[in-house]
Protein backbone atom coordinates (compact mmCIF):
# COMPACT_ATOMS: atom_id res chain seq x y z
CA UNK A 1 0.00 0.00 0.00
CA UNK A 2 2.55 2.27 0.89
CA UNK A 3 5.31 0.96 -1.72
CA UNK A 4 3.73 3.00 -4.67
CA UNK A 5 3.89 6.40 -2.74
CA UNK A 6 7.53 6.01 -1.93
CA UNK A 7 8.30 4.98 -5.21
CA UNK A 8 6.36 7.81 -6.48
CA UNK A 9 8.04 10.45 -4.22
CA UNK A 10 11.96 9.33 -5.18
CA UNK A 11 10.36 9.00 -8.41
CA UNK A 12 9.73 13.06 -8.39
CA UNK A 13 12.93 13.47 -6.10
CA UNK A 14 15.49 11.55 -8.67
CA UNK A 15 13.81 11.31 -11.64
CA UNK A 16 11.49 14.17 -12.43
CA UNK A 17 14.17 17.13 -12.49
CA UNK A 18 16.15 15.29 -15.11
CA UNK A 19 14.41 17.35 -18.44
CA UNK A 20 15.01 20.28 -16.72
CA UNK A 21 18.61 19.77 -15.49
CA UNK A 22 19.64 18.68 -19.53
CA UNK A 23 17.51 21.63 -21.18
CA UNK A 24 19.32 23.83 -18.62
CA UNK A 25 22.80 22.75 -19.43
CA UNK A 26 21.82 23.26 -23.41
CA UNK A 27 20.58 26.57 -23.56
CA UNK A 28 18.58 28.34 -26.25
CA UNK A 29 20.08 28.77 -29.57
CA UNK A 30 19.92 32.04 -30.78
CA UNK A 31 21.43 34.74 -33.45
CA UNK A 32 22.80 37.85 -32.92
CA UNK A 33 21.16 40.09 -35.68
CA UNK A 34 18.85 42.04 -33.59
CA UNK A 35 21.73 42.25 -30.52
CA UNK A 36 23.83 45.40 -29.70
CA UNK A 37 25.51 47.09 -26.66
CA UNK A 38 24.79 50.19 -24.69
CA UNK A 39 27.29 51.81 -22.97
CA UNK A 40 27.32 52.95 -19.39
CA UNK A 41 29.96 55.67 -19.49
CA UNK A 42 30.49 56.43 -15.65
CA UNK A 43 30.74 52.50 -14.58
CA UNK A 44 32.92 51.05 -17.01
CA UNK A 45 30.40 48.47 -18.12
CA UNK A 46 28.23 47.51 -21.12
CA UNK A 47 24.64 46.30 -21.40
CA UNK A 48 23.72 43.95 -23.83
CA UNK A 49 20.68 44.60 -25.64
CA UNK A 50 18.00 43.30 -27.52
CA UNK A 51 16.03 45.16 -30.38
CA UNK A 52 13.34 42.44 -31.06
CA UNK A 53 12.04 42.79 -27.91
CA UNK A 54 13.33 45.92 -26.86
CA UNK A 55 15.10 44.38 -23.04
CA UNK A 56 18.25 44.56 -21.51
CA UNK A 57 19.74 40.63 -21.92
CA UNK A 58 22.99 41.13 -20.00
CA UNK A 59 25.38 43.25 -18.00
CA UNK A 60 29.42 42.91 -18.93
CA UNK A 61 31.71 44.69 -16.21
CA UNK A 62 35.22 45.55 -16.07
CA UNK A 63 35.56 47.83 -19.13
CA UNK A 64 37.75 50.73 -17.78
CA UNK A 65 37.27 53.74 -18.26
CA UNK A 66 34.69 54.59 -20.83
CA UNK A 67 34.44 58.35 -20.83
CA UNK A 68 34.12 58.49 -24.53
CA UNK A 69 33.80 54.72 -25.69
CA UNK A 70 32.87 53.28 -29.29
CA UNK A 71 32.52 49.70 -30.77
CA UNK A 72 32.85 47.79 -33.70
CA UNK A 73 31.34 44.51 -34.38
CA UNK A 74 33.02 40.95 -35.71
CA UNK A 75 31.58 39.67 -38.94
CA UNK A 76 29.83 36.98 -36.94
CA UNK A 77 28.04 39.23 -35.25
CA UNK A 78 28.80 37.65 -32.06
CA UNK A 79 31.51 39.43 -30.69
CA UNK A 80 32.11 43.66 -29.88
CA UNK A 81 35.14 45.14 -29.83
CA UNK A 82 35.13 48.13 -27.29
CA UNK A 83 37.52 50.62 -27.45
CA UNK A 84 37.86 52.70 -24.04
CA UNK A 85 39.29 56.14 -23.24
CA UNK A 86 41.81 54.36 -20.82
CA UNK A 87 43.44 52.67 -24.11
CA UNK A 88 41.87 49.32 -23.67
CA UNK A 89 40.45 46.87 -25.68
CA UNK A 90 37.78 44.61 -24.87
CA UNK A 91 36.08 41.93 -26.23
CA UNK A 92 32.98 40.78 -25.50
CA UNK A 93 30.86 37.63 -25.82
CA UNK A 94 27.47 38.95 -26.97
CA UNK A 95 26.17 35.36 -26.65
CA UNK A 96 27.90 34.37 -23.32
CA UNK A 97 27.58 38.18 -21.94
CA UNK A 98 31.22 37.96 -20.85
CA UNK A 99 34.76 39.49 -21.36
CA UNK A 100 35.78 37.27 -23.34
CA UNK A 101 39.54 39.26 -23.49
CA UNK A 102 40.83 42.82 -22.53
CA UNK A 103 44.17 44.50 -23.22
CA UNK A 104 45.53 48.06 -22.62
CA UNK A 105 46.95 49.19 -25.42
CA UNK A 106 47.80 52.90 -25.31
CA UNK A 107 47.36 55.53 -22.76
CA UNK A 108 44.48 57.00 -24.57
CA UNK A 109 42.20 56.04 -27.25
CA UNK A 110 39.41 57.50 -29.29
CA UNK A 111 38.10 54.53 -31.47
CA UNK A 112 38.95 51.96 -34.04
CA UNK A 113 37.68 50.02 -36.75
CA UNK A 114 37.46 46.61 -37.97
CA UNK A 115 39.33 45.14 -41.76
CA UNK A 116 36.58 43.90 -44.45
CA UNK A 117 37.71 40.13 -43.66
CA UNK A 118 37.58 41.08 -39.97
CA UNK A 119 40.57 39.74 -39.16
CA UNK A 120 42.36 42.74 -37.59
CA UNK A 121 41.08 45.59 -35.55
CA UNK A 122 42.89 49.17 -35.42
CA UNK A 123 42.16 51.14 -32.64
CA UNK A 124 43.46 55.09 -33.26
CA UNK A 125 45.50 56.45 -30.14
CA UNK A 126 45.85 59.72 -28.67
CA UNK A 127 48.64 59.04 -26.66
CA UNK A 128 50.73 57.31 -27.72
CA UNK A 129 49.45 58.94 -30.79
CA UNK A 130 49.48 56.34 -33.51
CA UNK A 131 47.73 53.28 -34.89
CA UNK A 132 47.85 50.21 -32.78
CA UNK A 133 46.66 46.86 -34.88
CA UNK A 134 45.48 43.91 -33.64
CA UNK A 135 44.31 40.12 -34.16
CA UNK A 136 40.62 39.44 -34.45
CA UNK A 137 40.66 36.50 -32.59
CA UNK A 138 43.31 36.50 -30.09
CA UNK A 139 43.99 40.48 -29.76
CA UNK A 140 47.76 39.77 -29.75
CA UNK A 141 49.48 43.01 -31.40
CA UNK A 142 49.89 42.60 -34.82
CA UNK A 143 51.46 46.18 -36.41
CA UNK A 144 52.44 49.59 -34.81
CA UNK A 145 52.43 52.62 -36.79
CA UNK A 146 53.08 56.01 -34.66
CA UNK A 147 51.66 59.09 -36.53
CA UNK A 148 54.83 61.23 -36.52
CA UNK A 149 55.06 63.94 -38.41
CA UNK A 150 57.36 67.60 -37.93
CA UNK A 151 60.65 66.21 -36.29
CA UNK A 152 59.18 63.48 -34.73
CA UNK A 153 56.26 64.99 -32.68
CA UNK A 154 52.91 62.05 -32.35
CA UNK A 155 49.74 63.54 -33.61
CA UNK A 156 46.29 62.42 -31.91
CA UNK A 157 44.54 60.11 -34.38
CA UNK A 158 41.23 60.84 -35.19
CA UNK A 159 38.12 59.28 -37.79
CA UNK A 160 39.24 56.19 -38.15
CA UNK A 161 37.20 53.89 -40.47
CA UNK A 162 37.81 50.69 -43.06
CA UNK A 163 38.75 50.74 -46.64
CA UNK A 164 38.58 47.49 -48.69
CA UNK A 165 41.56 45.58 -48.96
CA UNK A 166 42.79 45.40 -45.34
CA UNK A 167 43.46 49.28 -45.64
CA UNK A 168 42.43 51.77 -42.79
CA UNK A 169 41.95 55.65 -43.55
CA UNK A 170 42.36 57.83 -40.23
CA UNK A 171 42.99 61.59 -39.87
CA UNK A 172 45.62 62.98 -37.80
CA UNK A 173 44.34 65.88 -35.77
CA UNK A 174 47.81 67.84 -34.82
CA UNK A 175 49.37 67.15 -38.16
CA UNK A 176 46.56 68.06 -40.33
CA UNK A 177 47.31 64.80 -42.42
CA UNK A 178 45.16 61.93 -43.97
CA UNK A 179 47.02 58.79 -43.52
CA UNK A 180 45.74 55.35 -45.55
CA UNK A 181 47.32 52.39 -44.06
CA UNK A 182 47.52 49.12 -46.18
CA UNK A 183 48.04 46.26 -44.20
CA UNK A 184 48.09 43.37 -46.55
CA UNK A 185 51.39 42.20 -45.46
CA UNK A 186 50.61 43.39 -41.56
CA UNK A 187 54.92 42.64 -41.14
CA UNK A 188 55.55 45.15 -43.47
CA UNK A 189 52.40 48.36 -43.23
CA UNK A 190 52.03 50.68 -46.41
CA UNK A 191 51.30 54.16 -45.35
CA UNK A 192 50.22 56.44 -47.97
CA UNK A 193 50.33 59.93 -46.66
CA UNK A 194 48.30 63.81 -47.42
CA UNK A 195 49.47 66.51 -46.15
CA UNK A 196 47.97 70.24 -45.66
CA UNK A 197 44.30 68.48 -46.13
CA UNK A 198 43.17 71.51 -43.72
CA UNK A 199 43.14 72.77 -40.65
CA UNK A 200 42.64 70.19 -37.10
CA UNK A 201 40.54 67.33 -38.54
CA UNK A 202 38.13 66.33 -36.24
CA UNK A 203 36.86 63.38 -37.10
CA UNK A 204 35.72 61.46 -40.51
CA UNK A 205 33.84 58.89 -42.73
CA UNK A 206 33.99 56.99 -45.46
CA UNK A 207 30.77 56.62 -47.48
CA UNK A 208 28.79 53.35 -47.84
CA UNK A 209 30.26 52.23 -50.75
CA UNK A 210 33.92 53.00 -49.60
CA UNK A 211 34.99 55.17 -52.31
CA UNK A 212 34.91 58.95 -50.45
CA UNK A 213 36.40 59.51 -47.35
CA UNK A 214 35.55 62.69 -45.41
CA UNK A 215 36.95 64.35 -42.93
CA UNK A 216 35.19 67.20 -41.05
CA UNK A 217 37.72 70.27 -39.84
CA UNK A 218 37.72 71.84 -36.84
CA UNK A 219 40.52 74.89 -37.15
CA UNK A 220 38.35 75.93 -40.50
CA UNK A 221 34.96 76.15 -42.07
CA UNK A 222 35.23 73.22 -44.81
CA UNK A 223 35.59 69.62 -45.40
CA UNK A 224 38.12 67.53 -46.62
CA UNK A 225 37.43 65.11 -48.97
CA UNK A 226 39.44 62.27 -50.97
CA UNK A 227 38.15 59.70 -53.62
CA UNK A 228 39.67 56.50 -52.40
CA UNK A 229 39.18 54.99 -55.69
CA UNK A 230 42.06 57.55 -56.95
CA UNK A 231 43.63 58.67 -54.34
CA UNK A 232 46.39 60.42 -56.76
CA UNK A 233 43.93 62.82 -57.43
CA UNK A 234 44.73 64.49 -53.84
CA UNK A 235 42.43 65.73 -51.50
CA UNK A 236 40.40 68.44 -52.53
CA UNK A 237 37.80 71.13 -50.08
CA UNK A 238 34.33 70.82 -49.84
CA UNK A 239 31.61 73.37 -48.27
CA UNK A 240 34.30 75.78 -47.76
CA UNK A 241 34.12 79.07 -45.97
CA UNK A 242 30.74 77.58 -45.05
CA UNK A 243 30.27 80.34 -41.95
CA UNK A 244 30.66 83.22 -44.40
CA UNK A 245 33.47 85.19 -41.99
CA UNK A 246 31.00 85.13 -39.55
CA UNK A 247 32.24 84.62 -36.15
CA UNK A 248 31.60 80.74 -34.96
CA UNK A 249 29.54 79.79 -31.57
CA UNK A 250 31.73 78.13 -29.05
CA UNK A 251 32.13 74.43 -29.11
CA UNK A 252 31.18 72.51 -26.37
CA UNK A 253 31.54 68.99 -27.67
CA UNK A 254 33.06 67.56 -30.73
CA UNK A 255 30.21 66.30 -33.60
CA UNK A 256 31.03 62.72 -34.47
CA UNK A 257 30.95 61.86 -38.03
CA UNK A 258 30.29 58.40 -39.97
CA UNK A 259 29.17 56.96 -42.56
CA UNK A 260 25.44 57.79 -41.62
CA UNK A 261 26.09 61.15 -42.73
CA UNK A 262 24.38 59.60 -45.86
CA UNK A 263 20.91 59.73 -47.45
CA UNK A 264 20.65 59.10 -50.73
CA UNK A 265 22.70 60.89 -52.90
CA UNK A 266 23.24 63.86 -50.40
CA UNK A 267 25.18 63.67 -46.94
CA UNK A 268 23.98 65.76 -43.88
CA UNK A 269 27.26 67.15 -42.01
CA UNK A 270 27.55 69.18 -38.72
CA UNK A 271 28.36 72.82 -39.35
CA UNK A 272 31.09 73.52 -36.24
CA UNK A 273 29.99 76.19 -33.86
CA UNK A 274 27.08 76.97 -36.41
CA UNK A 275 23.15 75.38 -35.31
CA UNK A 276 23.17 74.28 -39.13
CA UNK A 277 23.16 70.82 -40.84
CA UNK A 278 24.98 71.56 -43.46
CA UNK A 279 24.00 69.20 -47.48
CA UNK A 280 25.70 68.45 -50.16
CA UNK A 281 25.17 66.69 -52.78
CA UNK A 282 27.56 63.12 -53.13
CA UNK A 283 28.48 63.68 -56.91
CA UNK A 284 29.86 66.69 -57.51
CA UNK A 285 30.18 67.87 -53.71
CA UNK A 286 28.48 71.07 -53.95
CA UNK A 287 26.46 72.47 -51.16
CA UNK A 288 22.87 71.84 -51.53
CA UNK A 289 21.12 73.37 -48.36
CA UNK A 290 21.69 74.16 -45.08
CA UNK A 291 19.04 73.80 -42.28
CA UNK A 292 18.99 75.79 -39.36
CA UNK A 293 18.46 73.30 -36.35
CA UNK A 294 17.97 73.74 -32.53
CA UNK A 295 21.47 73.89 -31.07
CA UNK A 296 25.66 72.82 -32.50
CA UNK A 297 24.92 69.25 -33.87
CA UNK A 298 26.54 66.34 -32.57
CA UNK A 299 25.20 63.49 -34.23
CA UNK A 300 23.33 63.53 -37.68
CA UNK A 301 22.30 60.51 -38.44
CA UNK A 302 19.82 59.49 -41.51
CA UNK A 303 17.95 56.05 -40.77
CA UNK A 304 19.27 53.69 -42.95
CA UNK A 305 16.43 53.87 -45.43
CA UNK A 306 18.13 57.64 -45.90
CA UNK A 307 14.00 59.40 -45.40
CA UNK A 308 14.71 60.67 -42.22
CA UNK A 309 18.02 62.58 -40.53
CA UNK A 310 17.99 62.92 -36.87
CA UNK A 311 20.01 65.48 -35.09
CA UNK A 312 20.96 65.65 -31.66
CA UNK A 313 23.05 68.85 -30.14
CA UNK A 314 25.74 69.76 -27.84
CA UNK A 315 25.56 71.34 -24.36
CA UNK A 316 23.38 73.53 -23.74
CA UNK A 317 20.92 72.11 -26.03
CA UNK A 318 21.75 68.52 -25.27
CA UNK A 319 17.68 67.54 -24.33
CA UNK A 320 16.47 67.73 -27.82
CA UNK A 321 16.69 66.07 -30.94
CA UNK A 322 15.33 66.83 -34.15
CA UNK A 323 13.78 65.40 -37.33
CA UNK A 324 14.65 66.23 -40.71
CA UNK A 325 12.69 64.93 -43.40
CA UNK A 326 14.56 64.81 -46.15
CA UNK A 327 12.36 65.04 -49.05
CA UNK A 328 11.45 68.63 -48.03
CA UNK A 329 14.71 69.57 -46.02
CA UNK A 330 12.32 70.44 -43.26
CA UNK A 331 12.29 69.85 -39.94
CA UNK A 332 9.11 67.73 -38.67
CA UNK A 333 9.74 66.71 -35.37
CA UNK A 334 11.31 67.84 -32.03
CA UNK A 335 11.61 65.76 -29.08
CA UNK A 336 12.79 66.25 -25.67
CA UNK A 337 13.87 62.79 -24.59
CA UNK A 338 15.44 63.66 -21.26
CA UNK A 339 18.29 65.20 -19.88
CA UNK A 340 22.15 64.94 -21.73
CA UNK A 341 21.40 63.10 -25.28
CA UNK A 342 24.16 61.74 -26.09
CA UNK A 343 23.49 59.22 -28.79
CA UNK A 344 21.44 57.80 -30.94
CA UNK A 345 21.08 54.28 -32.96
CA UNK A 346 18.92 53.44 -35.39
CA UNK A 347 17.28 49.24 -35.62
CA UNK A 348 18.85 47.32 -38.34
CA UNK A 349 16.27 48.73 -40.79
CA UNK A 350 15.24 51.85 -38.80
CA UNK A 351 11.91 51.04 -37.55
CA UNK A 352 12.89 52.30 -34.41
CA UNK A 353 15.32 54.36 -32.49
CA UNK A 354 17.42 54.54 -29.41
CA UNK A 355 18.49 57.27 -27.56
CA UNK A 356 20.46 57.67 -24.63
CA UNK A 357 19.81 60.22 -22.29
CA UNK A 358 22.70 60.61 -19.53
CA UNK A 359 21.71 62.68 -16.98
CA UNK A 360 18.47 60.75 -16.64
CA UNK A 361 19.65 57.24 -16.61
CA UNK A 362 17.88 56.34 -19.57
CA UNK A 363 17.39 54.82 -22.87
CA UNK A 364 14.71 55.76 -24.68
CA UNK A 365 13.00 53.60 -27.93
CA UNK A 366 11.64 55.90 -30.39
CA UNK A 367 8.95 54.66 -33.48
CA UNK A 368 10.42 55.79 -35.89
CA UNK A 369 7.02 56.14 -38.16
CA UNK A 370 4.73 58.19 -35.64
CA UNK A 371 7.40 59.36 -32.94
CA UNK A 372 5.38 57.55 -29.91
CA UNK A 373 8.19 55.99 -27.81
CA UNK A 374 7.77 52.41 -27.44
CA UNK A 375 10.22 51.34 -24.31
CA UNK A 376 12.65 52.88 -21.76
CA UNK A 377 15.18 51.17 -20.00
CA UNK A 378 16.93 51.73 -17.17
CA UNK A 379 21.08 52.36 -17.86
CA UNK A 380 23.52 54.61 -15.21
CA UNK A 381 24.76 57.25 -16.85
CA UNK A 382 24.32 55.68 -21.02
CA UNK A 383 26.27 57.16 -23.66
CA UNK A 384 27.10 55.29 -26.95
CA UNK A 385 24.46 52.61 -28.61
CA UNK A 386 25.92 50.09 -31.16
CA UNK A 387 23.68 47.37 -32.68
CA UNK A 388 25.26 44.46 -34.64
CA UNK A 389 23.76 45.84 -37.84
CA UNK A 390 27.48 47.66 -37.93
CA UNK A 391 29.12 44.51 -38.48
CA UNK A 392 28.22 44.47 -42.18
CA UNK A 393 28.43 48.23 -42.90
CA UNK A 394 31.52 49.31 -45.05
CA UNK A 395 32.88 52.32 -42.55
CA UNK A 396 31.51 50.94 -39.50
CA UNK B 1 35.63 61.76 13.57
CA UNK B 2 33.13 62.95 12.38
CA UNK B 3 32.25 65.11 15.42
CA UNK B 4 35.65 66.77 14.92
CA UNK B 5 34.81 67.77 11.56
CA UNK B 6 31.25 69.18 12.32
CA UNK B 7 32.54 71.40 14.47
CA UNK B 8 35.52 72.21 12.66
CA UNK B 9 35.74 75.84 12.67
CA UNK B 10 36.52 76.08 8.51
CA UNK B 11 33.92 73.28 7.88
CA UNK B 12 31.97 74.92 5.16
CA UNK B 13 35.41 74.97 3.30
CA UNK B 14 35.42 71.48 3.15
CA UNK B 15 31.80 70.22 3.44
CA UNK B 16 29.99 69.97 0.35
CA UNK B 17 26.46 70.04 2.03
CA UNK B 18 24.66 73.22 2.12
CA UNK B 19 24.51 75.57 5.30
CA UNK B 20 21.06 75.27 7.31
CA UNK B 21 19.80 72.55 5.31
CA UNK B 22 18.97 69.13 6.12
CA UNK B 23 20.58 66.47 4.13
CA UNK B 24 18.33 63.80 2.53
CA UNK B 25 18.73 60.10 4.16
CA UNK B 26 19.58 58.89 0.77
CA UNK B 27 22.77 61.67 0.75
CA UNK B 28 23.78 60.77 4.37
CA UNK B 29 25.49 58.18 3.58
CA UNK B 30 27.16 59.80 0.75
CA UNK B 31 27.76 62.47 2.94
CA UNK B 32 29.19 61.00 6.02
CA UNK B 33 31.76 59.08 3.42
CA UNK B 34 32.72 63.08 1.93
CA UNK B 35 32.84 64.58 5.16
CA UNK B 36 35.70 61.84 6.55
CA UNK B 37 37.27 61.76 3.27
CA UNK B 38 37.63 65.43 3.17
CA UNK B 39 38.58 65.58 7.12
CA UNK B 40 41.34 63.68 6.03
CA UNK B 41 42.35 65.85 3.24
CA UNK B 42 42.20 68.97 5.81
CA UNK B 43 44.32 67.51 8.45
CA UNK B 44 46.72 66.29 5.79
CA UNK B 45 46.47 69.78 4.15
CA UNK B 46 46.87 71.49 7.92
CA UNK B 47 50.31 70.54 8.58
CA UNK B 48 51.93 71.50 5.16
CA UNK B 49 50.24 74.90 5.37
CA UNK B 50 47.22 76.66 6.80
CA UNK B 51 47.82 79.85 5.21
CA UNK B 52 46.80 78.05 2.23
CA UNK B 53 43.90 76.80 3.62
CA UNK B 54 43.30 79.99 4.54
CA UNK B 55 42.63 81.09 1.15
CA UNK B 56 40.46 78.37 0.00
CA UNK B 57 37.23 79.97 -2.18
CA UNK B 58 33.95 79.19 -0.70
CA UNK B 59 32.21 76.37 -1.85
CA UNK B 60 28.79 76.89 -3.84
CA UNK B 61 25.10 76.20 -2.33
CA UNK B 62 25.15 72.15 -2.39
CA UNK B 63 22.89 71.59 -5.20
CA UNK B 64 25.00 74.07 -7.47
CA UNK B 65 28.02 72.50 -6.12
CA UNK B 66 26.49 68.66 -7.49
CA UNK B 67 25.70 70.44 -10.83
CA UNK B 68 29.55 72.14 -10.93
CA UNK B 69 30.94 68.27 -10.24
CA UNK B 70 28.51 66.68 -12.71
CA UNK B 71 29.21 69.37 -15.16
CA UNK B 72 33.14 69.32 -15.35
CA UNK B 73 33.08 65.50 -15.19
CA UNK B 74 30.83 65.08 -17.49
CA UNK B 75 30.80 68.02 -20.10
CA UNK B 76 34.84 69.19 -19.65
CA UNK B 77 35.37 65.48 -19.67
CA UNK B 78 34.04 64.53 -22.86
CA UNK B 79 37.46 66.20 -24.05
CA UNK B 80 39.13 65.80 -21.06
CA UNK B 81 37.84 62.72 -19.94
CA UNK B 82 35.59 61.76 -16.94
CA UNK B 83 38.65 60.34 -14.84
CA UNK B 84 40.07 64.24 -16.12
CA UNK B 85 43.61 62.06 -17.45
CA UNK B 86 43.24 64.02 -20.97
CA UNK B 87 41.29 63.14 -23.90
CA UNK B 88 41.25 65.78 -27.00
CA UNK B 89 42.32 68.51 -24.35
CA UNK B 90 45.33 68.01 -22.16
CA UNK B 91 45.06 65.75 -18.38
CA UNK B 92 43.53 67.60 -15.46
CA UNK B 93 45.32 66.38 -12.50
CA UNK B 94 47.00 68.12 -9.52
CA UNK B 95 50.48 66.86 -10.91
CA UNK B 96 50.05 68.66 -14.57
CA UNK B 97 48.30 71.69 -13.40
CA UNK B 98 50.50 72.06 -10.47
CA UNK B 99 52.86 74.44 -12.23
CA UNK B 100 50.19 76.80 -14.11
CA UNK B 101 49.17 79.86 -11.85
CA UNK B 102 45.36 79.12 -10.91
CA UNK B 103 44.69 82.89 -12.40
CA UNK B 104 45.87 81.61 -15.59
CA UNK B 105 43.43 78.57 -14.69
CA UNK B 106 40.50 80.58 -14.33
CA UNK B 107 40.56 82.73 -17.37
CA UNK B 108 41.23 79.35 -19.38
CA UNK B 109 37.99 78.04 -18.02
CA UNK B 110 36.26 81.52 -18.32
CA UNK B 111 37.42 82.87 -21.81
CA UNK B 112 38.18 79.90 -23.49
CA UNK B 113 41.90 79.52 -24.80
CA UNK B 114 41.90 81.14 -28.85
CA UNK B 115 43.19 78.46 -31.85
CA UNK B 116 42.29 75.73 -29.59
CA UNK B 117 39.09 73.29 -29.08
CA UNK B 118 38.71 75.02 -25.60
CA UNK B 119 35.22 77.23 -25.34
CA UNK B 120 34.67 80.03 -23.13
CA UNK B 121 32.64 78.62 -19.96
CA UNK B 122 31.67 82.19 -18.83
CA UNK B 123 28.38 82.22 -20.28
CA UNK B 124 27.94 79.05 -17.07
CA UNK B 125 29.82 80.20 -14.71
CA UNK B 126 30.62 82.76 -12.64
CA UNK B 127 34.06 83.90 -11.15
CA UNK B 128 33.76 82.75 -8.04
CA UNK B 129 32.47 79.09 -9.41
CA UNK B 130 35.74 79.41 -11.60
CA UNK B 131 37.62 79.85 -8.53
CA UNK B 132 36.41 77.04 -6.98
CA UNK B 133 36.85 74.62 -9.81
CA UNK B 134 40.28 75.31 -9.77
CA UNK B 135 40.97 74.96 -6.53
CA UNK B 136 38.98 71.40 -6.80
CA UNK B 137 41.31 70.62 -9.75
CA UNK B 138 44.22 71.27 -7.78
CA UNK B 139 43.96 69.06 -5.15
CA UNK B 140 42.22 66.37 -7.17
CA UNK B 141 38.64 67.26 -8.58
CA UNK B 142 35.72 65.60 -6.60
CA UNK B 143 34.05 62.55 -7.64
CA UNK B 144 30.33 62.36 -8.53
CA UNK B 145 27.57 61.55 -5.53
CA UNK B 146 26.00 58.42 -6.45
Amino acid sequence: MMMPRILLFWWWVLLAPWPLLVWSADPTLRGTGDLGVIIERSVGRALIVNTSSNSIINRVDGLGDLSHASVVFSRDQRYAYVFGRDGGLSKVDLLRGTLEKRVIQGGNSIGGAISQDGRLVAVANYDPGGLKVFAADTLEPVADIPAAYGDGKLSKVVGIVDLPGDRFIYSLFDADQIWIVDLRDPKSPKVEKFSNIGKAPYDGLVTPDSRYYLAGLFGEDGIALLDAWQPQQGVQRILANYGRGEEKLPVYKMPHLRGWAVAGHQVYLPAIGRHEVLVADTIHWKETARIPVRGQPVFVVARPDGRQVWVNFAFPDNGFVQVIDTLSGQIVQTLEPGKAVLHLEFTPRGEAVWISARDDNKVLVYDTADFNKLAELPAESPSGIFFTSRAHRIGF
Amino acid sequence: MQHLVATHPRRRWFSLSPPNTKPSRVGVFFLTGVRIGLAVLALGGLGSGPLALAQEPPAPPWERTRELIRMVRQDCGSCHGLTLRGGLGPALLPETLRDKPPAGLKYTILLGRSGTAMPPWKPFLSEAEADWIVAQLLRGFPEEPK
